[in-house]
């Protein structure tokens, strides 16, 4: 099927070549980095995680929305997913082929990586991560991929998808799960040490991840013969609608318990990032319109005539991405490190290489999805109308 | 059986196999000498003359075949287990260590681990932490 | 032809997973066959099963043994001085009371108290967070409750200093055995003695296992003129414990169920000169 992949009209290569040109840029300033070292970065001994990880974290979320594609469409036979599971299997392959490459690209010792292999160490979070990425990675891999070819010759998947794609299911909260406890689970970082933090981190995973979904089912209408189907579409943007007022919710919650219990050192963390500390306010900007954003899609959203009209539901998705991509893929990991062990305030800001360096990953992401959907939708595009039993 | 596009395939697996093969013809005829390693720091002349023997923790050839394994061997007892054991060698105590065991003997590095590591185009990452001592020779 | 281009591929794609796993047992067999050197054991070692630290604020009031201190660490272990604070490397340093023990302060605290500069160093916890977090147990515990860290190992995935609550580790952020701007090598002099490190790694204090397993006692204690007294915490019979049963200490964040192993003396606000008081 991959062939599907190599003949496209130009457009499809003038994007190709974009992204193969960030790419490039990426990889330059990579190995710039691989020889000077992380000192190329904003990072610092007191906030020593920042944009990378901050985008892993994100994109593991937005991996394992998936899930909310696959599951209603297999545990509750509903329909009008059929035509679109794939997009959400093909995303999450996108998204942890970024997430494995920003872990990558965050180390100091890169070529080092087998170590968590050879010496397999389970009391380590970051050993079950490595474990349950890779694992849902190679499930949605075999799952989209064989799926799809039963679908291209016009037969019913194999049996042995099934129990696969039930073990997917399952394993999609997990890997945000896991993902979450790397953080819940250290003493002394306050904005971490949270129980709802792995609820947290799934609410806003299964708005940010069907609100690209729903961009991308838009865009895929415009450009090509495939529909992903309008019931489809307005489906997802309930979920959207219902996760991201959860996760408002949510973050209500961590909000109240730090300022009703007024202790100092967890408000702190919420003080810099919405207020700043002293002199020290980098992130207020940000985090403000991570806010409103957030307050402004819920308050579009929650009006069924809103969804209803694909492109006010398009904007409103946009917004949710855009909220949720600062609070996750910035806000949080630098709410851990601000203020430091010593209560005093480092700040972080990425620098250019760093940027270029996320933005080439990014890149890389959406050219594995690009080719993916590619060759979906051309396989959707030559048997439509074909309706298959599965 | 026909093979599709068989002249293209054939050209394609010509290159390759040129391309692939280029190190071998390219450096054939041209032996690199081998290299001699030296024995005969201040540190070796004097073992030799208090005890008449040039001696290591092994036997010459299997040094030259197992020293990284070893080495790994004594990293891991030492930093690991915390063993610091010493290794005696014709009565001399000597640490388990290679910047405070083996090069107080081989205080020769260029002339006795890069020589040899580079005639096999290796290298360790040993010397980005451990310190060489001054370059000695007899 | 019997096989076709899929099974091939499968084929092909087995034996390589089979190759791969059939030269790790070789090697895996060949590790024991070494066997047969002759040594001697090393007799000289300090013993404990829990290695701690008392440091009596009232005897390090003078600057010059704090930095007597700081200084023969980073000396001896080859710490880079990378000349600002954003990749900044350090064993064992000082910060104020307010910042040493965030929390303790309160606003009616003599200025001295609050700005008295505490000497800080690894714990050496009892239940160290950073252990239970390293992915490839590149740092650990050893048998005599040192935190090690063992930098062959270490990948730099810095998930140690994320779980520190005692901000005791450092990362490489650039080569230690290079040279600023001007051309001065991160490391002033080297100690021949003691390795570096290299780009990309974690570094922290070892409590100076290298010395202990020699006999003599970590190199910030013997600086000190008797500030800093170094023992097992877990003899009844140590100078240590005869200390901490004697006098009132307090250690860094114990309510975080790490169990922290230096313990402070905090001492009277007779830090400062100020000569009223006196």
């Amino acid at each position: 099927m991959l062939e599907k992949a190599l003949s496209g009209s130009k457009k499809y290569w003038t994007w190709i070549f974009i992204l193969l040109v960030f790419i490039g840029i990426g990889t330059v300033n990579y190995l710039r980095q691989f020889q000077t070292g992380l000192t190329i970065t904003g990072l610092s001994r007191d906030v020593s995680w920042g944009l990378y990880i901050g985008q892993f974290t994100f994109l593991v979320g937005v991996a394992a929305s998936g899930v909310m594609l696959v599951l209603p469409y297999y545990l509750h036979n509903f329909k009008q997913f059929a035509k679109i599971t794939i997009l959400g299997e093909f995303l999450a392959v996108s998204a942890v082929t970024m997430c494995m490459l920003f872990i990558f690209v965050d180390m100091g010792q890169p070529m080092r990586i087998m170590n968590v292999l050879l010496y397999p160490t389970p009391n380590s979070v970051m050993f079950w991560d490595a474990f349950v990425l890779s694992g849902y990675l190679a499930l949605n891999i075999i799952v989209g991929w064989v799926v799809l070819g039963s679908e291209k010759n016009g037969i019913a998947p194999p049996k042995w998808v099934k129990p696969l794609i039930y073990l997917s299911i399952a394993w999609a909260p997990s890997i945000h799960t896991v993902t979450a406890f790397l953080y819940s689970g250290l003493p002394g970082r306050h904005f971490w040490l949270s129980a709802i933090m792995a609820a947290r981190f799934l609410a806003s995973a299964f708005a940010a991840g069907p609100a690209l979904l729903i961009i991308l089912a838009l865009i895929i209408r415009k450009f090509t013969k495939f529909d992903p189907g309008k019931e489809a579409v307005q489906t997802l943007g309930k979920i959207v609608t219902y996760f991201m007022i959860t996760n408002v919710f949510f973050f209500g919650l961590e909000f109240f318990t730090a300022f009703y219990s007024n202790i100092p050192g967890h408000m702190h963390p919420f003080q810099y990032l919405f207020a700043g500390i002293g002199e020290y306010n980098k992130l207020v900007p940000l985090m403000w319109t991570s806010v409103i954003l957030a307050i402004a899609s819920i308050a579009l959203l929650i009006f069924p005539a809103v969804r209803r009209n694909e492109s006010t539901l398009a904007i409103a998705c946009a917004m949710v991405f855009i909220s949720l991509w600062i609070d996750k893929g910035f806000g949080l990991i630098i709410g851990g490190f601000v203020p430091n062990m010593f209560e005093t305030v480092t700040e972080y800001w990425p620098t250019m290489p760093e940027a270029l360096i996320t933005i080439g990953v990014w890149a890389v992401g959406l050219l594995v999805l690009t080719i993916l959907y590619k060759i979906a939708i051309t396989v959707r595009e030559e048997t439509a109308g074909v309706e298959i039993e599965h | 059986m026909k093979i599709y596009d068989g002249g293209k395939i054939l050209v394609g697996l010509i290159i390759f196999i040129a391309l692939f093969a280029s190190p071998f013809y390219l450096n054939m005829g041209k032996a690199v000498a081998k290299p001699e390693l030296k024995f005969d720091t201040p540190e070796i002349q004097q073992m030799e003359k208090e005890t008449g023997k040039k001696q290591c923790v092994e036997p010459k050839e299997f040094m030259r075949a197992e020293h990284m394994q070893i080495l790994n061997n004594w990293r891991d007892e030492v930093i690991r287990s915390g063993n610091r054991d010493e290794i005696v060698i014709l009565g001399h105590k000597y640490d388990k260590s290679l910047q405070n065991g083996c090069m107080k003997c081989h205080s020769n590095k260029k002339d006795f681990c890069d020589k040899c590591h580079n005639y096999m185009a290796v290298q360790p990452y040993c010397w980005r932490c451990h310190i060489a001592p001054k370059e000695k020779q007899s | 032809m019997s096989m076709n281009r899929r099974e091939f591929l499968k084929i092909a794609g087995v034996s390589t997973i089979a190759g791969l796993g059939g030269t790790a047992v070789f090697s895996h067999l060949g590790k024991n066959s070494l066997e047969a050197v002759q040594t001697s054991p090393n007799t000289d070692a300090l013993t404990g099963k829990q290695w701690g630290m008392v440091i009596d604020m009232d005897k390090l009031k003078s600057e010059e043994t704090i930095k007597k201190v700081t200084e023969a660490c980073h000396r001896i272990h080859n710490v880079p001085d990378f000349g600002n604070p954003k990749d900044e490397v350090k064993w064992i340093w000082t910060e104020t009371f307010e910042h040493s023990f965030p929390g303790q302060e309160h606003k009616y605290m003599s200025e001295d108290m609050m700005h008295k500069p505490f000497l800080l160093l690894c714990n050496h916890c009892t239940d160290p967070a950073c252990v239970r977090v390293c992915p490839t147990k590149a740092t650990f515990k050893r048998k005599d409750g040192i935190v090690m860290q063992d930098m062959h190992r270490c990948i730099g995935c810095r998930f140690c200093m994320a779980a520190c609550p005692f901000g005791a580790r450092s990362f490489n952020y650039r080569d230690p055995r290079g040279k600023d701007a001007n051309g001065n090598p991160f490391i002033k002099e080297e100690n021949k003695e003691y390795p570096t490190r290299m780009i990309g790694v974690v570094e922290k204090c070892t409590f100076c296992v290298e010395r202990i397993e020699k006999g003599l006692k970590p190199a910030c204690v013997e600086e000190s003129n008797g500030a800093l007294v170094f023992g097992d915490i877990d003899d009844p019979a140590s100078e240590i414990r005869r200390i901490l049963n004697s006098q009132y200490t307090i250690r860094r964040k114990p309510e975080l169920g790490t169990g922290p192993n230096i313990y402070y003396i905090i001492g009277g606000n007779d830090y400062a000169v100020v000569p009223e008081i006196r």
